[in-house]
């Protein structure tokens, strides 16, 4: 029995998780990579991932809590607007890295074997530690305001899946698109930030009337972000009915991503 | 037992040829070019040309466990899209290969070496890319270390690295790799003649202990060396396999015979630039007397006939030809002269004859390299590497290639003497002994 046979695959390929699991040293050693590529080439490193969302946020606390008055159900708009911010960098982020790894990673693609999957993984997984560390920041800032920690808080881990899972869909998606189409470089960027408007990061989602709510909620952005306000603050206008669509919406982002991406990636190396 | 087995291998690429002026040799395209190309498409007009090139045409072999299998061919051949295959990191378009034990495919050395990380860090991380367990690096890290010669640096980032320590400790990594099936392609083009022979070493050694090897090289010596069997590429099949003797000695033939036209590997844009508004037609190298050679002696006048036709009316034109270091790659020397220096209007077609008086050029491969252009930066054609080496060969002897350069380093002779050849006896030796 020949241990590997190479031929022409068509169609949609399954996720090989026997594959994925030997080269699991890989995953890890890349996101490694990651993590240190970017404290050692930036002078500030650690520095840069607390101030970063913390300067965002004291601008949209001043633009939308002192000048526009947004609500912000009844706690400090800095701090309501920090806990959204947490997650929504954290999503951001996954997709800006994922979704550009590929083509970051091309000398790799085009001379080496490995499971192409590991580049956004590997990816999402370096964000993570830029997600503790602004986690940090966010109890300090609860603390500071005196915020009561509510047995909401078991629900952050959920939550906290959910953007990873939706974030690493969108990356899949966009992975394979910027192979192909050297311009989603761009769009990305231009993507999130019309994403961001359009979920309750700045914002309420109470904001939004109830009867529309629903049709929000398929965003899954506006789920994990009203998700962390739930799970932080104690209070979300979501019900969990919605927050559960939310969540639908990112694991069939998450598995059509998957399968979109084996589709695409038979022809990575004769691209990139 | 058989370790590789290639059923009617075959590899195409489509080639675009945008209509306006795009970027030739770009192969990912922009949203836009497909969002116009869509209507057109609909159409059933599409504006187009793709031009199907097959760089692999129903390839099938067989290598048995323990052998080590060499593969030559021209650039362009598909040498390396045969091992692109066979590593995995692209599918055939059709056929199939049956590969039998864990592969290990070192198609370049230093895959995924990063300049900021340290030797330690880069160790670990080139290790995995190339397949390695974590722990299976810890356990061979030493070793690795040793072989590169790199202890005091560990934790040094590698760029500061001399190219010669990087090259060390990525061949090293790779050399432990420890694979059933090793795929090695070209790796020895790199590093000084010393680092090539440990490299060599290495190889031998891999291949005696019983795991087969694919092996893709220029270094006809090196593939005389290490390989017992060979298959030989041409235009993406097989020319003839077998015996490495037998199978070189055809190869060699044919590399005499090669020529170049307006049309050779144009789509390479490795080996043929340049924005098109010349084109060499042909290129062939002679004797000073005219008559056609594929290799000289030191000492011996070379001449370069060129053929060209002027596609798009030019300014003017020069023409370039230098003389590579088949090892290394380094210009050797190189010659420029005007050929026209008013302006050429399309379909002008001439030939330009450049002869490099009787240099003494030490025995060995040198590539060449010819260009046709108005301005450094703008060339109208680029011909590296697509054209038989000039083999320079020692007066009175066979072998085309020398292999141990230890006698004789560099590329000229020169005239040299010893002035003085005295030995100074110290006065209390007596007492020594």
């Amino acid at each position: 029995m020949p241990s590997v046979v190479i031929q022409p695959t068509s169609g949609w390929a399954a996720i090989n998780l026997r594959e994925l699991w030997r080269y699991r040293d890989l995953l890890f050693i890349l996101a490694e990579r990651d993590i240190k590529l970017r404290y050692k080439q930036t002078a500030l490193g650690v520095v840069w991932v607390v101030l970063q969302p913390l300067i965002a946020a004291l601008i949209f606390a001043t633009i939308f809590g002192r000048f526009a008055k947004l609500p912000s159900e009844d706690v400090p708009y800095l701090l309501f607007v920090f806990c959204g911010l947490l997650v929504w960098n954290f999503f951001a982020a996954i997709v800006q890295r994922a979704g550009n790894s590929l083509v970051a990673n091309s000398a790799l693609v085009s001379k080496v074997y490995f499971p192409r999957l590991l580049l956004p993984f590997g990816s999402a997984i370096a964000v993570m530690l830029d997600f503790v560390v602004t986690l940090v920041i966010v109890s300090v800032i609860m603390f500071l305001y005196r915020q009561p920690v509510t047995p909401n808080i078991a629900l952050l881990p959920l939550f906290f899946v959910m953007a990873l899972v939706a974030g690493v869909g969108v990356s899949l998606w966009l992975g394979g698109l910027n192979v192909r189409y050297r311009d989603f470089a761009y769009v990305i960027p231009f993507l999130l930030q019309v994403w961001l408007y359009a979920s309750p990061v700045v914002y309420s989602a109470s904001i939004i009337s109830a009867e529309y709510r629903w049709l929000y909620a398929l965003n899954p952005a506006a789920g994990f972000v009203e998700g962390f306000r739930l799970a932080l603050l104690g209070k979300s206008s979501f019900l969990p009915e919605q927050f559960a669509l939310s969540a639908l919406v990112a694991v069939i982002i998450f598995f059509t991503g998957i399968f979109f991406f084996r589709r695409v990636e038979r022809s990575f190396a004769d691209v990139v | 037992m058989i370790a590789v087995r290639a059923i009617n291998l075959s590899k195409q690429y489509q080639i675009a040829h945008a209509h306006a002026g795009g970027h030739r040799g770009r192969r990912y395209r922009t949203l836009r070019e497909d969002l116009i190309a869509l209507p057109r498409g609909l159409l059933g007009r599409n504006g187009d040309t793709k031009e199907v090139f097959r760089a692999l045409r129903d390839v099938s072999f067989e290598v048995n466990q323990g052998e080590v299998v060499g593969i030559v061919g021209r650039n362009g051949a598909g040498k390396s899209t045969l091992l692109k295959i066979l590593s995995r990191i692209t599918e055939p378009t059709s056929g199939r290969a049956e590969i039998f034990g864990r592969v290990g495919s070192l198609l370049e050395v230093g895959t995924g070496f990063h300049p900021e990380l340290t030797g330690r860090e880069n160790v670990f991380l080139n290790g995995a890319i190339l397949g390695m367990r974590r722990e299976e690096i810890a356990r061979h890290f030493d070793e690795i270390v040793g072989f590169a010669e790199v202890e005091q640096f560990l934790d040094t980032p590698v760029k500061h690295y001399s190219s010669g320590m990087y090259t060390r400790l990525a061949f090293a990594v790779a050399a432990h790799l420890d694979p059933e099936i090793l795929i090695v392609d070209e790796v020895l083009a790199v590093g000084d003649a010393a680092f090539q022979r440990k490299c060599l070493g290495k190889m031998s050694e891999v291949a005696s202990g019983g795991r087969t090897v694919l092996f893709v090289s220029h270094n006809m010596a090196a593939v005389r060396t290490l390989c017992g069997r060979c298959i030989y590429l041409r235009h993406g099949s097989i020319a003839t396999q077998g015996d490495t003797d037998d199978v070189l000695r055809i190869y060699q033939q044919d590399l005499q015979r090669v020529e170049i036209d307006a049309t050779t590997a144009v789509h390479d844009e490795k080996m043929r630039r340049g924005n098109g508004a010349v084109r060499f037609t042909g290129i062939q190298v002679t004797d000073d007397t005219g008559a056609k050679i594929s290799q000289c002696y030191p000492g011996q006048a070379v001449r370069f006939e060129m053929d060209y036709r002027v596609m798009r009316s030019i300014p003017r034109m020069d023409v370039f030809v230098g003389l590579r270091s088949g090892k290394s790659g380094e210009f050797v020397t190189s010659a420029r002269h005007e050929v026209a220096g008013a302006d050429l209007s399309a379909d002008h077609s001439g030939t330009v004859v450049l002869e490099l008086p009787a240099i003494p050029l030490r025995p060995g491969e040198y590539l060449l390299y010819f260009w046709l252009g108005a301005s450094s930066s703008e060339p109208f054609d680029v011909v590296d590497d697509l054209t038989a080496p000039l083999a320079v060969v020692p007066h009175g002897r066979q072998s085309s290639v020398v292999f141990d350069h230890a006698e004789n380093i560099g590329f000229f002779d020169v005239q040299s003497r010893l002035v003085e050849k005295e030995v100074i006896t110290p006065p209390d030796a007596a007492y020594l002994v």
